[in-house]
């Protein structure tokens, strides 16, 4: 069994743990190295300084009491258990006094010497490393002054013993942590994984878990959802308007179907037949009208590129729709009434937003009496909002109503025999929704008003 | 007029010969793009091109004629009918442009003002339609002696009828041209937009000059 395979090395929770770890191991090496090297040196540097001051104490007392009152002094000093080391010496290096049986090795006068030494405690004798400075009195006369530095080599290789315990811990430690911390980031990205993969299976109502703890990941997370929301409701967007055509288009088709059977039954005559083929012509013409609506509602509700809507000129569309029903209002005996402000810009598809006022005017000069009046208005809110409104004086609509009415396909109690009236509302609302435009349906007491209004669009 | 119909569906070929035919036309069929480029020839008054065929599509078969030096006029049939689909039709050097599926009514006024199109000159600056007569720079209309007053609207339309003079104009045909609109309002506001102008240049006269064809449109004729 190969304890490291190519595959975990290429996966990302390896690569990451193992970068941990390293990372580990160098930060607490540098550390460790920085403490062990400040310390070990200013201990050296403590143990030189002390020997420097001694010597420089027995120079000057030389000076004053010659060689036998230094003498005297290092035998002094030798006695006991001290850890000075001392050695005085005549020009041929034989020992005149001090606690070292002889020279311990070759040195130069003024050499910082290292060597091993006897030494004794209790009843045994140890080895034990010193540190030492070798100087040269006046007359030729070699002074050793040294100390042991036995329990500073001891620091250290305990010391460096603890280094690489340390290191190992951290290795230990490194990979483990890094294994923990990957494993739960790449947890929580594999999740991300798997439900993708059961969304491809098929399963859209699948979402991706949050953990709650609002970082990146639970913002991609969220986006992803948020996405998957929007994905969802176009799909059920889109069913539905495979439902709705195969309602609205089946129905009529299969009147269509039936009437020609039926007329073929029994021997009709010419006229018969020229009234079936003339009646069936009619409904093609209706199916052919409820399915360009369906067409049109599912291009405003798929919605148009953004980028490619251009600046449109509301108070001249508006106008132009306004001014193409005039004769028609006016024939009704309904007086069509215009107040639209100049150069209101919003951006949009024009094709799609006349069609819309169309709609919304036919819609609104279809249900006002006669003698009464249509208002189509055109200017900006106090929100600043560019809007058209279209207000008839009919019978309106109840408010609970209002929601539904701008659903697609809904009609109201009554109007479901008039071909096509359902659509006109919903292709309105289509285009608002495109346009980010709200759309507000309220009572012109009597009436009704229906309102779009547009982003505010600053400038041309 | 002589006119080749571009058309992959052979039943729909097939369906609107017989309806350009019984219009007095004389026409010729070709399958596809290829073929096409074989059989056009300068005889021909108008091109009937679907947009979708198989081998060279409709929009590369007019890009490939009009960069040929072809001027034919060409109809676009297709049964994409987005405003940029039509914009993209148009652009590649088509005429007109109509959506599937059409009234053949629709589509013989169409072919035929495209057909009539070609033989206007450019500056005319006068149209007359029997003892019709509109003055394009004074926008003076009178008949006979009488002068007649039209709202710029009315204007519009009534130049329009004048140079199809003869030839039926359908609803939707107005809407393009006379509103800019590319869709069906389904409602009569075109036939009183009519009525009005009937109103106008025939209610006081002896004879009318503005017909109104069942089931197809309307059209301007002077003659009996």
């Amino acid at each position: 069994m190969r304890l490291i395979n190519t595959r975990a090395i290429r996966t990302s929770w390896f690569r990451m743990a193992l970068g941990y770890a390293v990372l580990l191991i160098i930060s607490v090496s540098v550390l460790f190295g920085l403490l062990y090297w400040n310390t070990a040196v200013f201990v050296a540097e403590q143990t030189e300084e002390t020997i420097e001051v001694e010597i420089s104490g027995l120079a000057e007392h030389y000076q004053k009491a010659g060689l036998v009152g230094l003498s005297e002094v290092i035998q002094e000093r030798s006695r006991g258990q001290r850890l000075s080391l001392y050695l005085l010496t005549d020009p041929n290096r034989r020992p005149l006094a001090g606690n070292l049986n002889s020279w311990p090795t070759a040195s130069k006068p003024g050499d910082w010497i290292d060597f091993e030494y006897q030494r004794p405690i209790g009843s045994r004798i140890v080895e034990h490393r010193a540190h030492a400075r070798h100087y040269v009195l006046p007359g030729g006369y070699n002074l050793l002054v040294g100390y042991d530095v036995q329990d500073q080599v001891r620091l250290e290789r305990r010391m460096r013993g603890s280094m690489i315990w340390i290191g190992a811990l951290a290795l230990i430690l490194g990979l483990g942590g890094g294994l923990l911390m990957a494993r739960h980031w790449l947890r929580r990205i594999d999740s991300v994984n798997k439900t993708a993969r059961e969304i491809m299976d098929g399963d859209m109502s699948r979402r991706v878990q949050l953990s709650g703890s609002d970082d990146e990941l639970d913002r991609l997370a969220r986006n992803l959802n948020a996405m998957l929301d929007r994905i969802e409701a176009l799909m059920a967007g889109l069913r539905q308007v495979t439902d709705n055509i195969a309602h609205d288009l089946r129905s009529p088709l299969n009147r269509l179907r039936s009437r020609l059977e039926v007329t073929m039954m029994d021997d009709p005559d010419k006229e018969v037949y020229r009234t079936a083929l003339v009646d069936t012509m009619r409904e093609a013409d209706e199916l052919l009208k409820t399915f360009n609506a369906l067409l049109l509602i599912g291009e405003a509700e798929s919605g148009l590129d953004w980028s490619k809507l251009e600046t449109v000129d509301l108070s001249t569309q508006t106008n132009d729709v306004a001014e193409l029903y005039e004769p028609a209002a006016e024939d009704a005996g309904i007086t069509l009434r215009a107040e639209i402000a100049p150069d209101i810009l919003v951006r949009g598809n024009p094709n799609l937003i006349s069609q819309a006022i169309v709609n919304l005017l036919d819609n609104a000069l279809k249900y006002t009496p006669s003698g009464e009046s249509v208002v189509v208005s055109v200017g900006t809110d106090s929100a600043g909002d560019a809007f058209f409104e279209i207000a008839d004086s009919g019978p309106g609509i109840p408010a609970s109503e209002y929601e539904n009415v701008l659903n697609r396909f809904v009609r109201l109690e009554g109007s479901r025999s008039t071909v096509g009236s359902g659509l006109g509302l919903s292709l309105v609302a289509a285009v608002a929704k495109l346009h980010q435009a709200q759309l507000v349906l309220k009572d012109n007491e009597p009436g009704l008003a229906v309102r779009m209004s547009f982003p505010r669009l600053l400038s041309a | 007029m002589r006119i080749l119909i571009v058309e992959d569906d052979t039943d729909a070929a097939t369906y609107i010969a017989k309806a350009l035919s019984e219009a007095g036309h004389v026409v010729d069929m070709a399958a596809n793009g290829e073929d096409a480029l074989e059989i056009a020839s300068e005889s021909h008054e108008v091109l009937i091109v679907d947009r979708m065929m198989p081998k060279l599509d409709g929009i590369q078969l007019v890009e490939q004629l009009r960069s040929d030096g072809v001027v034919t006029p060409v109809l676009f049939l297709s049964a994409l009918g987005k405003v940029d689909d039509r914009v993209e039709g148009l652009r590649a050097g088509g005429d007109d442009y109509l959506v599937k599926p059409f009234a053949m009514a629709e589509l013989i006024a169409r072919v035929e003002a495209l057909g009539r199109r070609k033989g206007t000159p450019e500056a005319q600056t006068k149209l007359v339609c029997g003892d019709l007569e509109m003055d394009l720079i004074t926008r003076d209309v009178r008949r006979g002696d009488i002068k007649i007053d039209l709202q710029p609207r009315e204007f519009k339309l009534l130049e329009y009828l004048m140079r199809n003079a003869t030839r039926v104009v359908t609803r939707t045909m107005l809407l393009e041209n006379v509103w800019g609109y590319h869709f069906d309002p389904q409602t009569n506001v075109i036939d009183v937009h009519i009525s009005r102008l009937r109103g106008k240049i025939d209610k006081d006269f002896d004879k009318a000059l503005l017909e109104t064809v069942r089931g197809a449109g309307y059209r301007l004729n002077a003659a009996d």
